[in-house]
């Protein structure tokens, strides 16, 4: 038998990759379609799943409620869209905002001195490993009523004579994109300094010896080539700010509630989790769809597995 | 023309997005010489070994000087259950995910057989969906498996240590093999073939040319595996139960109910680790090429 697997490639193939098939089908795959299973399903009095079949948790979710004032068997209550809505704007707005801030430094990156490249490519990966919630903390640090910014703030009318009320920062919308835009920047910085880094400099030269201006040149030569990083890179931004609920519990307070905290809800305060898992399948079709049209529309290059 | 020639408005958004970079993160790292016991204002840096006054009234003892917080960190009996299981699991699911993502990419890459393709796509899953969908999955798997085996059999299984180690060789898998996968993209089979040709055994070719050649990868996969143990939260948060907290668990939890300069100090040593890490798998990578 040993004579024969040495002989069958396919087989030594097999085997190799048998633990991994394991492992993704028993952890993944299993249970995502264990997910879909009991996402059709009711909760029980006691919080447990009743396995049935109807789409009431999807209709819930769309604001078709049945919790309705007495006489209505049922109405429209659009808290949940409100919710995906939020999500949504708020990973479009997250994404736009990195892209504009993790470009310029890419770029600069991309044109330093190749031996000094590694040092800032350094200075990014850093902040990235960094533990997340870690860096959620740092934020709360600075935003607080009597935090670091305030207090810099304070200081400074106090040197110009003026009277200042600290801001009150934290647990607001602006607190909760701030964050996101800090936890994803390097996501963003290194797909686009991948891309921006094979662009031959030749090309940049051709441009000038034709006459295009600086800015010219970036918007003809630059960008077009670098798209590859921006959509990995969006990717990359998207998808987590899309199911981040750590962010939204610790610099939103209870108001800011996003799918990630709805899901995490339903789960762990035992309210449902069979919408919950609704919720949970919606928020992944939901990503799929945005990055199929997305990726779709601009090409989806290899600068995904460099970062 | 010279190459390296920048606007100055790159290099001036460069220097404020390196700030904004890390100006939080020092911030942090100052608030854990704090000499303040509620952490709200910067009362200046703890400058006395011995009892020192802090809040006003309160004397503190503090034998350590300006390092009071990690002191009181490490006497801290959650936080160091919490880093041991930190540890417990990074080191067990790395060494695993290493072994099996290794074997996967030289499937990937030298063989064919039949579900490659499916094998394939299912390792790209877990970086297009979000992490919240896997950790609910799991979550859903071992709730509902568990709660089926106990009623059954009347035992009294619970989430744990194992779970989320078994979760975290599960979503640290794809990364490895993918970084083997690249590192082998790059060498020619005809390595191996000369060495087949030559009359070594497929065993021997493996330790002696294959294996050689891709240890930068496997090293790389296996520290990036490391960092992703280490620094995972979401899918720690739904497969732990009881006694299996880990560092960013504990921390997370803290935060919601108080804020203190011991969170600070544990910051700080991450941060020191964290460099120490990335300037290694530098170091590795950069002799890779």
């Amino acid at each position: 038998m040993l004579k024969r697997l040495r002989e069958n490639k396919s087989a030594q193939g097999t085997l190799l990759i048998t633990p991994t098939l394991i492992f993704m089908v028993g952890l993944l795959i299993i249970p995502l379609l264990l997910t879909l299973i009991i996402s059709f399903g009711k909760r029980s009095a006691e919080g447990n799943v009743i396995y049935t079949f109807g789409l009431h948790n999807y209709m819930r979710i769309l604001g078709f409620s049945h919790d309705c004032p007495a006489g209505q068997t049922t109405c429209f209550d659009p808290l949940y869209a409100q919710i995906l809505w939020r999500s949504i704007s708020l990973a479009f707005n997250t994404t736009v905002l990195v892209i504009l801030l993790a470009y310029p430094l890419a770029y600069f990156i991309a044109r330093s001195h190749p031996s000094r490249r590694n040092t800032f490519l350094f200075l990014v990966l850093v902040p990235l490993w960094t533990n997340f919630v870690i860096r959620v903390y740092a934020w709360m640090m600075l935003l607080r009523t009597q935090g670091l910014i305030n207090s810099v703030l304070g200081w400074l009318a106090g040197l110009v004579g003026v009277q200042f009320v600290p801001f009150e920062m934290l647990y607001t919308p602006g607190a909760v994109l701030v964050g996101m835009v800090y936890e994803f920047l390097p996501f963003m910085i290194l797909p686009i300094y991948t891309s921006l880094e094979k662009i031959d400099n030749s090309l940049y030269e051709a441009a000038a010896d034709l006459g295009a201006n600086p800015l010219r040149t970036f918007w003809r030569v630059t960008l077009p080539l670098s798209m590859p990083g921006v959509v990995a890179g969006t990717v990359l931004v998207f998808v987590p700010v899309m199911g981040t609920f750590v962010v939204s519990d610790l610099l939103g307070g209870k108001q800011i509630i996003l799918v990630g905290n709805l899901i995490q809800r339903q789960f762990l305060d035992a309210r449902d989790p069979t919408f919950g898992s609704a919720a949970s399948l919606i928020l992944m079709v939901m990503t799929l769809i945005v990055m199929y049209f997305y990726t779709r529309k601009f090409g989806f290059g290899e600068e995904i597995v460099a970062a | 023309m010279n190459p390296y020639k920048r606007s100055p408005f790159v290099k001036i958004s460069t220097v404020l997005v390196y700030f904004f970079l890390y100006a939080p993160i020092i911030g942090l790292m100052l608030f854990s010489f704090n000499a303040s016991k509620t952490n709200i204002f910067f009362e200046g840096f703890i400058t006395r070994f011995g009892p020192l006054q802090m809040n006003g009234s309160t004397v503190v003892q503090s034998p350590c000087g300006p390092f009071h917080w990690f002191c009181e960190l490490s006497k801290n009996a959650e936080v160091r259950n919490a880093a041991k299981n930190t540890l417990t699991i990074a080191f067990i699911s790395t060494i695993t995910s290493t072994v099996i993502g290794t074997l996967a990419a030289l499937a990937l890459q030298r063989y064919d057989f039949r579900l490659k393709s499916f094998a394939q796509l299912s390792l790209y899953i877990p970086i297009v969906i979000p992490e919240i969908v896997m950790g609910i999955g799991i979550l859903v798997l071992f709730s509902q498996l568990f709660s089926f085996l106990n009623n059954l059999l009347g035992l009294r299984l619970t989430m744990g240590l194992p779970t989320v180690i078994v979760s975290h060789i599960a979503f640290s898998i794809p990364f490895v093999t993918l970084v083997v996968q690249a590192r082998l993209q790059g060498f020619d089979k005809s390595y191996e073939e000369a060495a087949m040709d030559l009359g070594a055994n497929e065993l021997t070719t493996f330790w002696r040319v294959t294996f050689p050649m891709i240890l930068p990868g496997v090293l790389s996969g296996a520290l990036l595996a490391f960092t992703l143990s280490l620094d995972d939260f979401v899918i720690t948060f739904f497969t732990t139960g009881p006694g299996s907290t880990t560092l960013p668990i504990y921390v997370y939890g803290l935060l919601r109910r108080i804020i203190t300069p011991q969170v600070n100090a544990l910051s700080t040593i991450w941060v020191l680790v964290v460099f120490t890490v990335v300037l290694i798998l530098q170091r590795v990578q950069n002799r890779q090429t």
